[in-house]
């Protein structure tokens, strides 16, 4: 299924400056496989050594901020976006 | 001026004291610049230091405003190299007798941050924000709020004359919404909770890298700006340190940056480096890091806010792991009251010392009465409360709350009747 990845700033050196780019998955974990497959180092950016997601990396998919829903194990249906931005908050 | 397109640096000096931006999590280092995250782990940037030699008498010297610590601030040491701002901070010390009766407490000050020009202590981050934004050449200034913030971006680009951009949840408090757009920057009302918005101008600031914004591209600067309310109160207090201070916890910032203050003066010899306690206030509506602490929790499980408490509706408060390792360090805690409570502080504050906060500051004084009552919190002990907003802008909190004791007629026989 055809996801559409938003991709941060801090994250584009691995994607030659792409903002999105679009990967096929089922499931958020299987996002970041595909992000690692096309762009080798990237998934390490993202998860810990353990393989889970970092302290301080927010992804969404749609509008719904995966720590609400089921993490990597979220699913993304078809045409959807995942975002992934840095943690930062407060105003 | 010249608009830097990406990753703009500047000359050496023109941070002042800073010399890099260190990772929180990993260490790793790059240069001032309007950078955030670290780009090998995501964690957060903050700003590191090489001070020279400062002194109290250098410092009383200064302004009366927070540029008197410049010299421990990543700015340039000249004011002519800063934009023409509000000179917020130096906000009273003010000894509060009448509360700390009320509450059993020894001796309890609070810092009133309500005094600052948009009257809440953002406008001390907006400041060190928007000189960060001049050094590295950015004529935009914008923002993710939930009020106070808008309030001090909007103002204090006014008064620089740069282009503000300010995003707020579309359901803020009239006096916020209002308080903002009277600067005549540029003001969107998002349909969404708070973290919608940061959420929306993160990925905004992705493609605006010629914009700065102030609580996310330009952070590590901005954040910094809250050690001056920590550094004022040391010196108010005769260059000594409090034993416990009590501090509102949105993103859980401030709370970080006024142990950093601390910990920087008495690093620096300022101040005598005696042991205090950090205790963290939220509203039980928003308490994703009480709850953290409670639990024993290193990490910070997002919430969905329900409060009448709105500038600490953060539900996902990137700084909160942070909170949680500065209570735990210094043997405070972070702890959280109803929203009748809010309001009961709200009162309580404003009945015993003629300080009207805005909500923030009801859960402040909540959460300390809750504190003491659950012997938490040291009542021999020296205190300090941080007030950092003020009452006018949440009037809608406690409208159904009070009013006239009386409405009469306008006569004199009338008034007599009252037995007054």
């Amino acid at each position: 299924m055809s996801v559409t990845v938003r991709v941060p700033t801090i994250l584009r050196a691995y994607t030659a400056g792409a903002a999105e780019v679009v990967v096929e998955a089922a499931t958020l974990a299987d996002v970041v496989a595909a992000l690692e497959g096309a762009y080798p180092g990237i998934g390490g950016r993202v998860l810990d050594e353990q393989g889970r997601l970092r302290r301080f990396v927010n992804v969404y998919v749609g509008d719904e901020d995966v720590r609400f829903a089921d993490g990597l194990g979220t699913p993304t249906p078809d045409g959807c976006t995942v975002s992934v931005i840095p943690a930062v908050a407060g105003g | 001026m010249t608009t830097l397109q990406h990753d703009p640096l500047a000359p050496a000096g023109a941070f002042g004291p800073a010399v890099g931006l260190s990772c929180r999590e990993c260490g790793h280092e790059v240069e001032p610049s309007a950078r955030y995250a670290c780009d090998q782990c995501f964690g957060p940037l903050e700003v590191r230091y090489a001070f020279g030699r400062v002194s109290r008498r250098q410092i009383e010297a200064g302004p009366g405003s927070l540029w008197r610590y410049a010299p421990l601030l990543p700015v340039p040491a000249d004011p002519g190299d800063r934009p023409v701002d509000l000179a917020a901070g130096w906000t009273r010390l003010h000894r509060a007798d009448r509360l700390a009766a009320e509450l059993g407490l020894r001796r309890l000050w609070i810092k009133d941050d309500s005094g600052n020009p948009t009257h809440s202590f953002k406008d001390r981050v907006v400041a060190v924000a928007l000189t960060a934004a001049r050094t590295l050449g950015l004529t935009t200034v914008a923002c993710a709020s939930t009020g106070n913030l808008a309030n001090a971006v909007a103002a204090a680009a006014a008064r620089a004359g740069l282009r503000s951009v300010v995003l707020v949840p579309s359901d803020l408090e009239a006096g916020k919404i209002v308080t903002t757009a009277a600067y005549a920057g540029t003001l969107v009302a998002v349909d969404g909770s708070y973290d919608d918005v940061n959420r929306l101008c993160s990925e905004v600031a992705f493609d605006h890298e010629d914009w700065g914004f102030v609580n996310v591209t330009l952070r590590p600067f901005y954040a910094e700006g809250s050690k001056t309310v920590g550094f004022e109160v040391a010196e108010q207090l005769g260059w000594r340190l409090p034993e416990q201070v009590v501090v509102p916890v949105a993103s859980g910032s401030l709370l970080t940056k006024v142990d950093k203050a601390w910990r920087e003066l008495g690093e620096l010899g300022l101040v005598e480096a005696t042991p205090y306690r950090v205790f963290g206030a939220q509203a039980s509506g928003c308490a994703p890091v009480a709850a953290a602490f409670d639990a024993g929790l290193d990490v910070v499980r997002p919430v969905k806010p329900d409060t009448i408490a709105k500038s600490l509706a953060i539900g996902n408060p990137a700084d909160g792991p942070y909170a949680l390792d500065v209570a735990r360090r210094t043997g405070g805690a972070v702890a959280d009251v109803s929203d009748e409570e809010v309001v009961e502080g709200i009162r309580l504050l404003a009945r015993t010392e003629g300080i009207f906060a805005e909500t923030a500051g009801g859960v402040t004084v909540a959460t300390l009465r809750r504190l003491l009552a659950e012997g938490r919190l040291d009542p021999a002990a020296e205190t300090v409360l941080l007030n950092t907003g003020d009452g006018l802008k949440t009037l809608d909190a406690i409208v159904d709350r009070v009013g006239p004791t009386a409405t009469i007629p306008a006569s004199y026989d009338a008034f007599q009747e009252l037995g007054l």
